[in-house]
């Protein structure tokens, strides 16, 4: 899956003819969005003559040329910066990581500067940060990183974690029209294993609201990206139980939508948070924070929590199996708590 | 007025009673709570109180016959004084002894009323065993600490729901959502049926599948507060509730056991001694004779009489075996009564053959038929397992090589039989093929030491190995 070969589709800007990849509605998104600005720009590691290590920017060099799809040297911090530098004049950079991973070598540009600059001297920085992230795909401890939680902690960014094609495009158009900073996760192992058809007309998800993907009333699944599906998949199986499990597709993490989620718990009155990001300090901790402040007296259950485990990232295929959650885990934990 | 008389529910999976004793006739005055007929469930007896005062106008189901619970067994002709009174104390639950429903009579026998009790209305009374609470409704014991949730107490405190009262059915007998919402739904009427929707629920929108959603913990086994040590668990209960599971509660025959084998293992100190046995010449004089034996008395000789018998030579040389233990003084029992263990489908009973030592091969064999035939068909009587003096059990019949067995008490041994096949023993430095048995013998160590256990257990295979009494 990470080495994939370039898939060969021909980007022609707009959304016609057949389902599209996660990787191709990414592609479409940026290709869109220089289309309709041409403040828009595209920077980052082998994404101009390469095409992008996953070829999510194949394409984009031949028709906007090498001042708009800028190939960088191996230096994320240089990318941040740099892009951070081209915001205050007036461009709209996406900048690409080529794997997540690789965002920590940029955390003191992130977290310090470009998530500060509006606040402290009146310069918001609208840039994108994108890249591969998330495991299941046997990257190893390097390249399957799930740091969204670092920067959900970081005020004054956006993060967003898709989990369908649909709202991957979307919302990465909206990201770029944002005038925030927005970090944007591409979990890697849907890229190529999920499909969608487009709207063929520009389109743009809201950041900061959640999506019910199945409705349900014994309990709530709060989940995104991935474990998304996973959690539908559990959800299928509970089904077949007799429990009815609402699953709600967080999307964006910060600003997280509390009213979507609130709803859904007055309505099952229990919580199952999924993620694929490790359990300490991740958003289930601060989900379950938030229903206590604001939701107490709606709780019939204790806040469960099925993530992967306090570890990095395997890199034995058996051992990461072990690690990430799984929808039988989903399952067991979800037959729990509806049991409580 | 008439009232009907029903086959009370003695436990949670019992589903019919044995009428074993009408006490009282057609015709026969009466009083409301008297003892009016004695059932057996199981291993249970007890005495079944009559729901209403009056006379016993016909008896709908006689002694020796099993019904389904909630049958109409007889009709009582009321004395005018409280049909209501009598509806709602018919279908009450019996409680597992004679006893406890005798102190709950308080119209008959105000004098013996414990205090606790006198407050309770005299007419209306469910008499419901558990409801040891102080308000007629309380779903738990006082003082208990009630589990439920946030929401569950906004609810309860939006209707003004005394929480006391509501059956929980989560883990750990939790009241959860669905719990009070079938509380509210129910008219505030708890009662175990009222407590399930929690469960049917989920089962309800899967008909079709087998696998149901596992139904939710159901509340404390005890009720009443007290937990019998054989129910404690080792663990807290909210571990033993995962995965995929079925709940099945234990028949009160089960129940009896486990509070029996931790009474007898608390009690008593165990030793366990073991021997080989020679089973050579009493396999080989019962392969002779079973044919002409099974012509004369129409019954298979089995190998169990020889124990039997051999048991007896070892109880009359070593009579501290046939004992029981009170206090600092040892009961040597003059009669010889073997209990001998006999497994069913649904549990373990121990009939006895009474006087064993005055039996013959074929006396031991008929009697030990019968009770195994009655135990099988529940048709045992309550003397029939009591009184015995010593016990044996045979593991060897499921093919355990022995068995180290648990006292059944008042006993201070019980033997243990294993299977009988052939193996190369060494007999006069040469190897022989022989038919081998080993026997084991637990013992009550406060009692017997070990030079008396291996001296009996000698004599049994002695008894055994030189087999003398004739066969036919």
């Amino acid at each position: 899956m990470a080495s994939g070969k370039p898939n060969g589709n021909v980007v022609d800007g707009n959304g016609s003819g057949g389902p599209v990849t996660f990787l191709e509605a990414i592609k479409q998104a940026m290709f869109e969005e220089m289309e309709r600005d041409p403040a828009v720009v595209v920077i980052g590691e082998d994404v101009g003559v390469y095409g992008g290590a996953f070829k999510t920017s194949e394409g984009l060099l031949e028709r906007f040329g090498w001042e708009r799809v800028i190939d960088t040297p191996i230096s994320e911090s240089a990318i941040i910066g740099a892009a951070c530098g081209m915001s205050y004049l007036g461009l709209r950079p996406i900048c690409e990581m080529q794997f997540i991973d690789f965002i920590a070598c940029c955390f003191n540009q992130l977290t310090n500067f470009v998530a500060k600059g509006h606040y402290l001297w009146n310069a918001p920085a609208p840039i994108v940060v994108r890249g591969p992230s998330g495991g299941g795909v046997h990257g190893g401890p390097f390249h399957s990183a799930n740091p969204e939680m670092y920067f959900v902690h970081t005020p004054g960014l956006k993060v967003i974690y898709p989990s369908t094609p649909y709202d991957a495009k979307g919302l990465l158009k909206a990201a770029v029209r944002d005038n925030n900073p927005v970090l944007f996760f591409e979990h890697k192992f849907l890229y190529r294993r999920i499909k969608e058809e487009l709207p063929a007309e520009d389109y743009t998800v809201p950041i900061g609201k959640a999506a019910v993907r199945r409705e349900g009333r014994h309990l709530t699944i709060l989940s995104y990206a991935a474990m998304m599906h996973t959690s539908l998949e559990a959800a299928e199986a509970l089904a077949k139980e007799g429990i009815e499990a609402e699953v709600i597709d967080l999307r964006t993490l910060l600003p997280l939508d509390e009213e979507t989620i609130l709803q859904s718990v007055k309505k099952t009155n229990k919580v199952l948070v999924v993620h694929e990001d490790t359990k300490t300090g991740g958003i289930a901790g601060e989900i379950a924070a938030i229903l206590c402040e604001k939701a107490f007296g709606d709780l019939d259950g204790p806040l469960m929590r099925v993530t992967s485990l306090d570890t990095p990232v395997p890199y034995a295929p058996t051992l990461e199996d072990y690690f990430l959650p799984n929808a039988q885990k989903v399952f067991a934990a979800a037959k729990e708590l509806a049991r409580y | 007025m008439a009232v009907d008389i029903v086959m009370p529910q003695m436990g949670e999976s019992i589903f019919e009673g044995t009428i074993t004793k009408w006490l009282k006739k057609p015709g026969d005055k009466v009083e409301r709570d008297e003892p009016l007929f004695e059932i057996s469930t199981d291993k249970v007896d007890a005495e079944i109180p009559s729901p209403s005062a009056g006379v016993l106008k016909e008896i709908k189901v006689g002694e020796g016959k099993t019904v389904p619970i909630q049958t109409v067994v007889g009709v009582i002709d009321a004395a005018g004084d409280g049909a209501a009174v009598a509806k709602a104390a018919a279908p009450a639950p019996a409680p597992r002894a004679a006893e406890p429903a005798r102190s709950i009579a308080p119209a008959a026998k105000p004098q013996i009323v414990p205090p606790a009790q006198a407050p309770r209305p005299a007419a209306p009374a469910p008499a419901p065993a558990a409801a040891s609470g102080p308000g007629p409704a309380s779903a738990r014991p006082a003082g208990e600490r009630i589990h439920s949730s946030p929401l569950v107490r906004r609810m309860a405190k939006e209707h003004g729901v005394d929480l006391a009262a509501v059956p929980g059915t989560g883990v750990g007998g939790r009241i959860s959502k669905q719990d009070i919402e079938a509380y509210l739904a129910g008219g505030a009427q708890p009662s175990a049926e009222v407590a399930q929707p929690a469960a049917s629920a989920f089962a309800s929108a899967a008909p079709a599948t087998q696998r149901a959603a596992a139904p939710p913990p159901p509340p404390s086994a005890t009720s009443g507060g007290q937990t019998h040590v054989a129910f404690e668990s080792a663990v807290p209960r909210e571990k033993m509730y995962f995965g995929n599971y079925e709940v099945q509660p234990m028949s009160i025959m089960r129940q009896r056991i486990a509070e029996h084998m931790i009474a007898s293992k608390h009690v008593s100190p165990h030793v366990y001694s073991v021997d080989e046995v020679d089973m050579t010449k009493v396999a080989s004089l019962r392969a002779k004779a079973k044919d002409e034996f099974e012509k004369r008395y129409e019954t298979k000789l089995t190998f169990m009489p020889f124990f039997v018998k051999a048991a007896v030579a070892g109880l009359r040389a070593f009579p501290t075996m046939n004992a029981s233990l009170d206090g600092t003084n040892v009961i040597l029992h003059k009669e010889i009564n073997i209990g001998i263990a006999v497994a069913l489908e649904w549990g373990l009973i121990v009939p006895v053959i009474k006087n064993a030592d005055e039996k013959n091969l074929l006396g031991i064999q008929r009697n030990l038929n019968d009770l195994a035939e009655r135990a099988r068909t529940k048709k045992l009587k309550p003397e029939e397992v009591q009184e015995g003096t010593f016990s044996i059990t045979n593991p060897g019949v499921f093919g355990g090589l022995f068995g180290l067995p648990v006292i059944s008490q008042p006993n201070v041994g019980i033997l243990g039989l294993g299977a009988i096949e052939k193996r190369p023993v060494v007999i006069n430095d040469s190897i022989a093929i022989r038919s081998m048995c080993y026997v084991t013998l637990s013992y009550d160590h406060r009692v017997v030491d070990g030079a008396v256990a291996h001296q009996f257990l000698h004599k049994v295979k002695e008894t055994l190995e030189n087999w003398s009494e004739p066969l036919l």
